[in-house]
């Protein structure tokens, strides 16, 4: 916390740069130098500014922590060039987050500059050339425009080329600045004149080790300071030999950086990695640099003439690409960059027999870094689903090859083993020898969620499991057959919504049944260790295990399937799982409920004389279609959004979070990007029914709705018919506290027999139209991140549109709030008048209810929105629910009910025991 | 160690809360804005609160003096405009020394009432320097990115002379404020670093930075951390944020801040945001309540109000503060190395 306290320098552009102990080498971009970069200087005499600000671009897209600006040239107007272009440069921001640093000989230059940045630069340079009035004077103003300065190893006699010249000059500056100017000392960097070596020359030939050496000395003896120089200045006489300098350039750094040098301008597409210098090379440069052999220059000479020039055109910092290859493939899987995976797997698949061993191999080894990093906390999420997609191209590259090896290896010998049929899904890490395992994942019958079960996917698919992705709505038969057919190690199964527990209870013990012995791993929204422990564990006699975090899931699927932990942990988990049960039943049954007609005794009391019911300005059905998204960016709820990738924190704080900052800022970058797409090429679209019914309660649990009958037209609404046109809601059963009413849904709506007129109101909104196929286009393309990004987005899209049209049925439609005035957070924060409950969840979890809905909205006939068996609606990304506008309406949990109040549903409902028991199972008390 | 310093150590500071929210409730017209002084000037002066300390002093007097008895430590000066920049609008330039000097001096005249009724809770004046109405790093025109509508000489000099005016009319601290631009608030630091050595004073310094919206930047473009380093450079009492948000909204944005140096931090925020129709409508209540997180996390030392806010706000404030230990501030910080 309190780094003030510590004197580290601290620049600043648009964003910090804190330059402490622990930082890299700070590396000062110099191709905006008119006297370092020809095309520069040609540029600015030209007046081409729009394109000497794309070289500024490119060097901070490329790394440069710093830019420096020089503008010095005969033939151009320095002060006038440096404050236009610096104005320009701060004018786009993903230059100017860069803390800049005016480089001039000229004082005038340097003040106009620093007149017209307002973030905290660095001067290059001051020194004593022109004596200590000077010099004292202009630290002066540097200090009083809040900048750092670089201080040149120069004084009255000349500039310093020997040990003890660097550092007495230096160490007079220092004194000068902080104890006469009270310069901070920390702002102060020190430029020791890095020169030449191997000119030939004997008084050039500890021009290098003086250098290193007095930078020792002062960093040692003048606290707090920096040390900076230009690296480039040192293999001057090698120009023309690439790989010389290049060596030159890495070894002069490794060590001037351990002597303390922290900054410099070095040219990173010059430069080779230390331990990649060949031995001869480096023995002789390092003789060279390090003044070590009296020969030193001419060994050196000798065998750069046998060291042939190779060219590099790296133009961002590629450097990298100069690796090994399994470096390169690494580096790719980890970074997420796809752009040359192709070619590096073409270079691994020629460099092994079988395509496979590339898979295993190459793929396997960077995979396994990701999965370290991302076990360790150093990868989040988003990360890990990108590095998939590179790691998705790498395998369908490799496929075509696989087959082919494949085929000509069947046509030699018979079958191969283990049922290699043909897969069902390109398996990401494709079946090899030694794939980690195959999982089978699927979304239960009767629903459509599968957010969570492609993220969970990919991350084992990162591990090196072999992931069946069966999809959403998939059939028990289905998922038993396919488990056997393909033989998986484990089966995964997910679900959203309550009926989907139950479909897991009947898989259970459908495996018992037809003896499976592989573990059934359990996930999604509405799952819960609870449920999972309590109904499904006692199904199944191996291994069902709750999981409802992908980042947890390789561990407890590692543990499932690796030989040595695998009987401990089954064993294990089935304890756990018992004892949670037996502690849970125990509290169970501590509750006490009342029968039914009892707790209606106790229902909420509206004094409905006095209570204020606002007759609505628009009664009837409302269709929207093809509704502008733009106007619901403004209500999207984010915090779930990052929730959904297993980023945890609140938005916007989340943005700024130490720990996952970073992370979510990117994803947010990129949901921002695919929310531009998808509006700007119009790729979804939302649809929107709702309406508003007189309504009242009968036989205290039953809204009887007064259907209007249509006026002809296109829009579609009532009558209803059978059930429809009665909302059947739920009583809370269980005992409550004095004075606590057993609250239902229908005690918000006045009764008939109070005489009075109410009102009720239905909706269904969907932001799902196009998902699927955007989804399905960036899964053909490899892209399981931006395909998960367009489902989680379109979700949060439709809860936005649900809220807006709240707002809107509130102050317009309904209007019995026309004067609401409430923010995002407000709404996020439900602190509307009124609610709107949704079938399925909390207050209503019986999800029949959705049908009376869309009977009374004729949503499938107005909007396309439509019910799957088990009440999920299709497309996905959709809301239904009820509107209530009185004031004493609020949203509370129905908890567990009793079988007297589900017999007394059926016969409300019309329906035998055993359907109503099946619908309400989830709610039941034991 | 001066007396504002001293009193940092002990307690938080109360700030006081808006002028202008304050000024609208005497429902002046363009006569009462001119006063007999300014009646036959040549252009309307109906929005120039600053004037409003020639023409109607009382008022102002009366205000400063509802927020001292509020509970407020220090009232800011009626001069967020009073730079030759700002009053330009109103051909007013040659006024800017007299409306500083008169400013300073109605509300030191209060405080001084107040302190000597309670020596034992001294009371400040601030002398507020707004952002003028133009900005030095960024340009008015879109088509122009390269344009600039003022120097930083020209800010200079005009901070300059505000700031002169202000201490000659007695102000106990410099509070340079609302500052969405860092390189105007750089002028304004550099014309009164100049003060400070020519006149061998030491006047402490208050920065506020504003916060622009969701993004936590400034308008020109800095992260708080950012802003912070670049206004270091000067010896300062306090850092921190006043307007454009709610205090709700602030507290990441102080956390920072709070989090990364040793100077006192100050907070001002807005009545909460502006509903639709541009009011402030936060409670008092409501905002004491925000605030007090401020004060469980141990975010500030000065609080008080921006937009919106009214004795009755700072009133809340000060009895919630008043119940807390302030953030501690390390002064060595301060002095020069």
């Amino acid at each position: 916390m309190k780094t003030e306290n510590k004197k580290y320098l601290k620049l600043s552009g648009l964003e910090p740069l804190i330059i402490t102990p622990e930082s890299n080498f700070i590396n000062v971009g110099e191709r905006t130098n008119v006297a370092g970069s020809k095309k520069f200087l040609r540029l600015i005499k030209e007046r081409n500014f729009e394109e000497a600000l794309s070289v500024a671009r490119e060097q901070v897209e490329n790394g440069a922590q710093i830019i420096d600006v020089n503008m010095d040239d005969g033939l151009i107007d320095g002060k006038e060039a440096m404050v236009k272009f610096l104005n320009l440069v701060v004018a786009e921001p993903d230059i100017s987050r860069v803390p800049i640093m005016i480089d001039s000989s000229k004082w005038e230059i340097i003040e106009a500059g620093l007149q017209v940045v307002q973030g905290k630069c660095v001067v290059n340079s001051i020194s004593l050339k022109e004596g200590e009035a000077e010099f004292i004077n202009h630290a002066k103003l540097i200090k009083r425009y809040g900048a750092a300065v670089i201080v040149m190893a120069f004084d009255e006699t000349g500039q310093a080329d020997n040990y003890e010249r660097r550092t007495e000059i230096a160490k007079r500056s220092y004194d000068i600045l902080v104890n006469q100017v009270r310069f901070a000392p920390e702002d102060i960097i020190f430029d020791l004149n890095i020169f030449p070596v191997a000119t030939g020359m004997d008084e050039h030939r500890r021009n290098a080790i003086d250098f290193i050496e007095a930078t020792r000395w002062v960093r040692e003896n003048l606290p707090h300071v920096s040390v900076s120089g230009g690296v480039s200045n040192v293999s001057f006489s090698f120009r023309g030999n690439d790989p010389v300098r290049e060596a030159m350039h890495s070894v002069f750094l490794y060590h001037a950086i351990q002597a303390g040098m922290n900054m410099g301008i070095v040219n990173p597409a010059m430069l080779e990695v230390y331990d990649d210098i060949p031995k001869d090379l480096l023995e002789r440069v390092e003789d060279v640099m390090l003044d070590r052999r009296e020969d030193a220059t001419e060994r050196l000479l000798d065998f750069a003439e046998n060291v042939v020039g190779k060219s590099k055109e790296s133009k961002i910092d590629l450097s990298w690409r100069e690796e090994p290859l399994q470096n390169r493939i690494t580096r790719a899987l980890v970074k997420g960059i796809d752009e040359f995976i192709l070619e590096d797997i073409e270079e691994a698949r020629q460099s092994v027999s079988k395509p496979i061993e590339v898979i295993e191999g190459h793929l396997m080894t960077g995979m396994n870094v990701v999965g370290d990093l991302f076990g360790s906390g150093k990868m989040f999420l988003p990360q890990v689903v990108k590095s998939a997609r590179v790691m998705k191209k790498a395998v369908a590259y490799l496929l075509p090859y696989i087959e082919k090896a494949k085929k000509d290896l069947t046509e030699k010998s018979p079958q191969p083993p283990k049922g290699e049929k043909a897969e069902l899904v390109p398996p990401l890490g494709a079946r090899g020898t030694d794939s980690a395992g195959r999982i089978l994942m699927a979304t239960v019958k009767g629903d459509v969620h599968d957010i969570g079960k492609n993220i969970v996917g990919v991350v084992l698919a990162c591990n090196n499991y072999e992931i069946i992705d069966l999809g959403v709505m998939v059939p028990p038969e289905k998922i038993i057959a396919t488990a056997k057919e393909q033989n998986v190690d484990a089966i995964g199964l997910s679900g959203l919504i309550t009926p989907s527990l139950d479909e897991m209870v009947f898989l259970a013990k459908e495996m018992q049944r037809q003896n499976f012995t592989v573990p059934l791993l359990i996930g999604g929204a509405t799952t819960s260790r609870a449920h999972t422990a309590v109904k499904i564990d006692p199904e199944y006699e191996c291994a069902v295990v709750h999981i409802n975090d992908a980042s947890r899931a390789v561990t407890v699927v590692g543990d499932l399937l690796k030989k040595e932990t695998s009987e401990a942990y089954k064993e294990n988990i089935k304890k756990e799982y018992e004892t949670f049960r037996k502690d849970f039943l125990k509290r169970q049954k501590v509750k006490t409920y009342l029968p039914i007609s009892e707790a209606r005794k106790n229902k909420f009391q509206i004094d409905w004389n006095s209570s204020e019911i606002v007759k609505p300005n628009k009664l009837g059905v409302h269709v929207l279609k093809d509704f502008d998204l733009n106007i619901l960016l403004d209500y999207l709820d984010w915090t779930p959004f990052f929730r959904s990738w297993e980023l945890h924190g609140r938005y916007p704080n989340i943005l700024t979070d130490e720990i996952v900052g970073e992370q979510a800022s990117e994803l947010f970058e990129d949901a921002k990007k695919m929310l531009h797409k998808i509006n700007s090429e119009k790729l979804l679209e939302a649809r929107a029914v709702f309406g508003i019914f007189e309504a009242n309660t009968v036989n205290d649990d039953d809204i009887e709705v007064v259907p209007l009958t249509p006026k002809g037209g296109t829009i579609l609404g009532a009558p209803p018919s059978g059930d429809g046109g009665t909302f059947r809601t739920l009583r809370q059963q269980s005992q409550k506290a004095k004075g606590k009413p057993n609250l239902a849904l229908a005690d918000f709506i006045a009764p008939k027999e109070s005489g009075i007129r109410d009102y009720i109101g239905c909706f269904c909104v969907s932001a799902g139209f196009g998902t699927a196929e955007l989804a399905a286009k960036y899964v053909a393309e490899h892209d399981d991140y931006n395909a998960i990004m367009v489902k989680a987005l379109a979700d949060r899209l439709a809860e936005a549109f649900a809220e807006y049209l709240h707002k809107e049925v509130r102050t317009n439609y309904w209007g019995y709030a026309s004067e609401e005035n409430l923010s995002n957070e407000d709404l996020i924060s439900e602190k509307y008048k009124g609610i709107r409950p949704a079938p399925g969840y909390p207050a209503c979890p019986d999800h029949l209810e959705k049908r009376t809905i869309w009977e009374l909205l004729k949503v499938k006939e107005n909007i396309g929105v439509e019910l799957t068996e088990h009440m999920a609606m299709w497309p996905a990304a959709s809301v239904s629910g009820y509107y209530f506008a009185n004031p004493e309406a609020r949203y509370f949990g129905l908890g567990k009910i009793k079988e007297d109040q589900v017999e007394d549903f059926a016969k409300r409902k019309n329906m035998n025991l055993e359907e109503a028991t099946n619908w309400l199972k989830t709610n039941l008390a034991d | 160690m001066n007396k504002i310093q001293k009193e940092l150590q002990n307690r938080i500071l109360i700030l006081d809360g808006a002028m202008g929210t304050m000024l609208q409730r005497y429902k002046f017209s363009e006569e009462d804005f001119r006063g007999e002084r300014f009646k036959d000037f040549h252009k309307s002066v109906q929005g120039n609160n600053d004037l409003l300390s020639i023409t109607q002093p009382q008022a102002i007097a009366e205000i400063h003096s509802k927020y001292f008895a509020a509970g407020a430590d220090i009232v800011e000066t009626n001069t967020f405009s009073s730079t030759t920049i700002a009053m330009a609008d109103y051909d007013m330039q040659d006024l800017v020394y007299e409306l500083n000097f008169e400013s300073a001096k109605i509300a030191k005249k209060v405080a001084d009432e107040f302190t000597s009724k309670e020596p034992n809770k001294p009371r400040f004046v601030a002398g507020a320097m707004g952002p003028t109405n133009k900005t030095a790093s960024m340009s008015p025109d879109v088509n122009d990115p390269g344009f600039r509508a003022i120097s930083f000489e020209e800010l200079r000099v005009a901070y300059k002379q505000q700031a002169e005016a202000l201490i000659d009319g007695g102000v106990d601290l410099l509070l340079v404020e609302t500052i969405f631009d860092t390189l105007n608030a750089k002028a304004a630091l550099f014309a009164i670093d100049e003060i400070k050595e020519e006149r061998n004073l030491d006047i402490p310094i208050m920065i506020s930075g504003t916060i622009t919206d969701a993004s936590g930047r400034t308008l020109s473009g800095q992260t708080a951390e950012a802003f912070l380093i670049s206004i270091s450079h000067i010896p300062l009492l306090s850092v921190g944020f006043n307007c454009a948000l709610g205090a709700k909204q602030l507290t990441p944005h102080l956390e920072v801040i709070a989090n990364r140096t040793n100077l006192a931090v100050s907070a001002y925020p807005n009545a909460g945001l502006p509903n639709a129709f541009g009011e402030y409508d936060e409670s008092p209540e409501q905002m004491a309540s925000q605030v007090k997180e401020y004060l469980d996390k141990q975010l500030v030392n000065i609080i008080g109000g921006c937009c919106g806010t009214t004795p009755e706000h700072i009133k809340a404030i000060a009895e919630i503060a008043s119940k807390y230990k302030p953030r501690p501030v390390f002064n060595s910080e301060n002095a020069a190395v």
